[in-house]
């Protein structure tokens, strides 16, 4: 027994790959669950700068940032992916990061630069909106919900499930559009409303999307918290390419949050030189053109290219919320708590 | 006489003493380092940040009242769920412990597979057969008329409560069906004989001698459910929760640490508090009996009292148990376009030519590789420590006990981000090495090792142990020749555990794998990340895979358990 053990324990840790004996040195990016890249991009980075780039993934956005700051002492990695706007204050409080002003920087959107000191560069975003199940309004013959206000109407009562912005990044972005619409005196009252109108409140966005919505599972509500870029996934993941997506995003104005992502040199990176050349090579374009179809987020670069699934079924909501990270995190905990006692108790 | 056997039994017992130190050296050493130690630091960090103990917020717990209120529904969901597990599975541990039939076997192994599931895909399979649009709702507005869907499990504690039996039932099955299998039948004949009406005779003679094992199955259940996580967040939904998903929502996304520090600690010592009284109770539970072979205890179906009661138990398990499973296999084939395996034939494609692609022979191999280790590492921790708790060496065990028993009911976020701070120096650098998910796997898997044999030992009568001594077998020869192959099957039991513990862990997995060593858990969640009906597709024809080589490995199990020489 002893012996197969230490013979286990010998192939679990003693056999690592030849990294150093080939002299190639290593960029670590950290992240979170959803972060995605193709083969061939990443390859043609690895070549040309002589680099090795490993990825590791912590958990979502919140656990994977939390280890990083965790971990500052002994960094896991050189580059941390994923903050989001939401996030970000605590982010560069936690005085993790190095700034690097890129030169790519010129070809980004500026609404989406948050920091100034370029600690924290924008990579991609998305807007955080509800989703609707095209096929279930037209079978009703009820006209579809077309502003957050239409939601507590009657005629949607029931529909619509959205996620706890306490455990939930969707959950918390959609909190957040409430916030920015309604304004802070205003939007206890709105989800006052909704409660009465019977929402429904779930842990997640997997259980709210694949639990709860009836387009994608034998969920029973036909309205669901989710992103702009959804039905883009729904037509590309689908069995067979249907020529309109099964689902659609309400994007008319103030009904969004735009949640932006970034990246950053993490302080104490072992190759803070590589990993300079790690973010321009997330701002530019060969990266940037991958994001959609990889991660359905649109990509910060105004330079790159749509692909033509997003262009035709993925929007870009109309005038989103927008918060300054600031004030999410001076006041996001006491907007959550207020929505808990509103929405849960 | 008297005087010299006396002297012969302490002789004995110093020398049991300095070989019972050795024996939990090694678990207390494991324990340290793996347990202890990232926990005091995490601790360290979150509650005296600037190295001073900062008492504010352990009295910010109390001042609101909400963690008692907390701490009180974890509790009570957990009892509650203990019982009702321990009443649907005693009648069915009865039938395993009784009887001989065809299938018995793979019935009783397939009854864990439900422990490996990730809590997304049991609640998955729970809504396609019980949610608001799911079969049996569907199937009885179709028959009956109803209007609205009338059985609504969604978001209850109901819910919660079936998938905690749907979870556990194999704990109760597979520990006191074990131990009632050893039990002679003639004690509650001769009861009956003498007068007793078969009530009387379960209750005065049988259940004393089987109240170590029910107790020892009610011991992990109700841990685990005290700890629950996934089932409370998805099947209760967010107005529920356990004191564990408090220190995940404040760890995670309140980002306060204090707070989720507090809370463990909370949780750590109410555990420490609950287990002590249990080994209190344990210790004076054990009634010796000479374990029987199987030979004698089982009998073949004859009558058809026999056979009512064997088939009804496994229909009741099939549909009890099997059909959510059957639910997500159905899920996993049919395709927009009817029955097919496209889901599966999917898996093997990398469409999106995406660095972070899985490949199912790749996940399953890590899956089981690190099962197996984890099922070496927890044998090598709670075979010592079950020998170690069997015999009564007073305080040492009523405090070893519950010690041993902590890391069961620990918060793996609390866990996972101790190991994150803790270690990352070396010698102990074991943050980016593979070793590190079979580790953590083993803190949970072991306990159920220990809990699985200790109550065998305990029964084993000091008298058959003592004869062996006194013929001039050495300690060591006794333990082999007399003791193991008493204990064989438990031991196997115990094994079964880790290996499905470690296999269906998620967890402590998601901080601690590498993207390079995925496990099937782990591509499932992947799948589930983004929408699309080829993501539900694959997530579901994994989950299928996950049930048929955890299926795999328990027949292989088995096979090992009952060996070239059959069983005892």
């Amino acid at each position: 027994m002893l012996s197969v053990l230490l013979a286990a324990g010998c192939f679990l840790t003693g056999c690592p790959k030849n990294d150093a004996a080939t002299e190639v040195p290593v960029v670590t990016v950290m992240t979170h669950d959803s972060f995605d890249i193709g083969k061939e991009v990443l390859d043609m980075f690895e070549k040309e700068h002589g680099v090795r780039l490993r990825f590791l993934k912590s958990g979502d956005a919140g656990a994977a940032l939390n280890q990083a700051i965790l971990s500052s002492e002994h960094p896991l990695a050189d580059i941390f992916y994923g903050v989001d706007n939401t996030f970000m204050s605590r982010a560069l409080a936690a005085d993790i990061f190095v700034p690097y002003s890129s030169p790519l920087l010129s070809s980004i959107d500026e609404s989406l630069v948050l920091d100034k000191n370029h600690r924290l560069v924008p990579v991609d975003y998305g807007d955080v909106c509800v989703n609707y199940d095209r096929a279930w309004f037209e079978l009703k013959g009820i006209p579809v919900p077309e502003s957050l206000g239409d939601l507590i109407r009657p005629e949607y009562s029931g529909l619509l499930v959205v996620e706890n912005p306490a455990t939930s990044s969707p959950g918390l972005a959609f909190l957040l559009a409430t916030v920015g619409t309604f304004g802070e005196d205003g939007f206890v009252e709105f989800w006052q409303a909704l409660k009465n109108n019977h929402v429904l409140v779930t842990d997640g966005w997997e259980d709210a999307y694949w639990g709860k919505f009836s387009a994608a599972s034998k969920g029973g509500r036909p309205l669901v918290v989710s992103y702009a870029a959804s039905p883009a996934a729904e037509v590309y993941f689908a069995e067979k390419p249907p020529e309109t997506a099964p689902t659609a995003a309400m994007t008319g104005s103030g009904a969004a949050f735009r949640q932006i992502e970034f990246a950053g040199i993490l302080k104490g990176a072992r190759q803070p030189e590589l990993a300079r050349r790690v973010i321009d090579f997330l701002l530019d374009t060969p990266f940037q053109q991958e994001i959609p179809l990889k991660m359905f987020m649109f990509p910060a670069n105004r330079n790159a290219r749509l692909p033509e699934v997003f262009t035709e079924h993925a929007r870009l909501a109309h005038g989103p919320v927008v918060l300054s990270p600031e004030i999410i995190a001076e006041k996001r905990d006491a907007w959550i708590r207020a929505w808990t006692e509103t929405v849960l108790q | 006489m008297d005087t010299g056997v006396d002297r012969d039994r302490a002789s004995v017992r110093t020398s049991g003493n300095h070989a019972a130190i050795l024996l939990v050296a090694l678990p207390l050493a494991f324990l340290g380092v793996f347990y202890f130690y990232p926990l005091f630091e995490i601790f360290s960090v979150s509650l005296a940040p600037a190295g001073q103990l900062d008492p504010g917020n352990i009295t910010a717990l109390f001042s609101t009242g909400s963690s008692l209120r907390i701490l009180w529904f974890t509790t009570w969901q957990a009892a509650l769920s203990t019982v009702l597990t321990v009443t649907l599975a005693l009648p069915a541990a009865y039938v395993f412990a009784r009887y001989r039939f065809p299938g018995k076997s793979l019935i009783q192994s397939c009854t864990a597979i439900p422990f490996v599931l990730p809590s997304v895909v049991v609640a998955a399979a729970f809504s396609a057969l019980l949610g608001d649009r799911g079969l049996v709702n569907e199937w009885l507005m179709g028959i009956w008329g109803f209007s609205a869907p009338p059985i609504r499990l969604d978001q209850s504690i109901a819910f919660i409560l079936t998938a905690h039996v749907f979870y556990n039932f194999t704990v109760v099955l597979r520990i006191v069906g074990g131990f009632w299998s050893r039990l002679h039948p003639g004690l509650s004949h001769a009861a009956q004989v003498l007068g007793a009406s078969p009530w009387q005779a379960f209750w005065k003679v049988t259940f004393p001698i089987l109240r170590p094992g029910i107790m020892a199955a009610s011991l992990l259940v109700f841990i685990f459910c005290f700890s629950s996580f996934g089932v409370i967040l998805i099947l209760g939904g967010p107005r529920y929760a356990t004191v564990e998903v408090a220190i995940y929502r404040q760890a995670m996304h309140l980002f306060n640490l204090p707070m989720a520090a507090a809370l463990s600690l909370l949780q750590i010592c109410f555990m420490f508090a609950f287990m002590w009284v249990y080994t209190r109770l344990q210790r004076s539970a054990s009634v010796p009996f000479t374990p029987e072979s199987l030979k004698t205890t089982q009998r073949d179906i004859v009558s058809n009292t026999d056979r009512v009661m064997v088939w009804g138990t496994v229909f009741f398990m099939l549909v009890f148990l099997g059909s959510p499973l059957l639910a997500l296999v159905v899920r996993s084939l049919s395709t927009g376009s009817g029955m097919s395996l496209l889901y599966y034939r999917s898996l093997f494609e990398n469409a999106g030519q995406s660095v972070f692609y899985i490949q199912p022979a790749l996940a399953i191999g890590y899956s089981v590789g690190f099962a197996l280790v984890t099922l070496a590492m927890s044998l090598c921790i709670g075979l010592p420590v079950a020998i170690f708790l069997s015999r009564d060496r007073g305080r040492a065990t009523s405090l070893l006990d519950p010690l041993f028993m902590l890391p069961l009911a620990t918060s793996s976020v609390t866990l996972g981000f101790g190991y994150i701070i803790a270690l990352d120096e070396p010698p102990l650098n074991l943050r980016a090495s593979l070793i590190i998910v079979p580790l953590a796997h083993t803190l949970v898997a072991y306990p159920f090792v220990v809990r699985s044999i200790l109550p065998g030992l305990r029964s084993i009568p000091a008298h058959i142990r003592e004869s062996a001594l006194l013929l001039g077998a050495a300690p060591g020869k006794v333990w082999w020749k007399v003791v193991a192959p008493m204990v064989r099957r438990s031991l196997a039991v115990g094994a079964v555990f880790a290996f499905t513990v470690s296999i269906g862990e998620f967890g402590a997995t998601i901080f601690l794998a590498r993207p390079e060593t995925p496990t099937v858990p782990l591509a499932i969640y992947r799948f589930l990340g983004q929408p699309g009906a080829m993501n539900y597709g694959q997530a579901m024809a994994m989950s299928t895979i996950l049930m048929l080589v955890t299926a795999a490995g328990f027949l292989f199990l088995e096979k090992l358990r009952t060996g070239p020489e059959g069983e005892f």
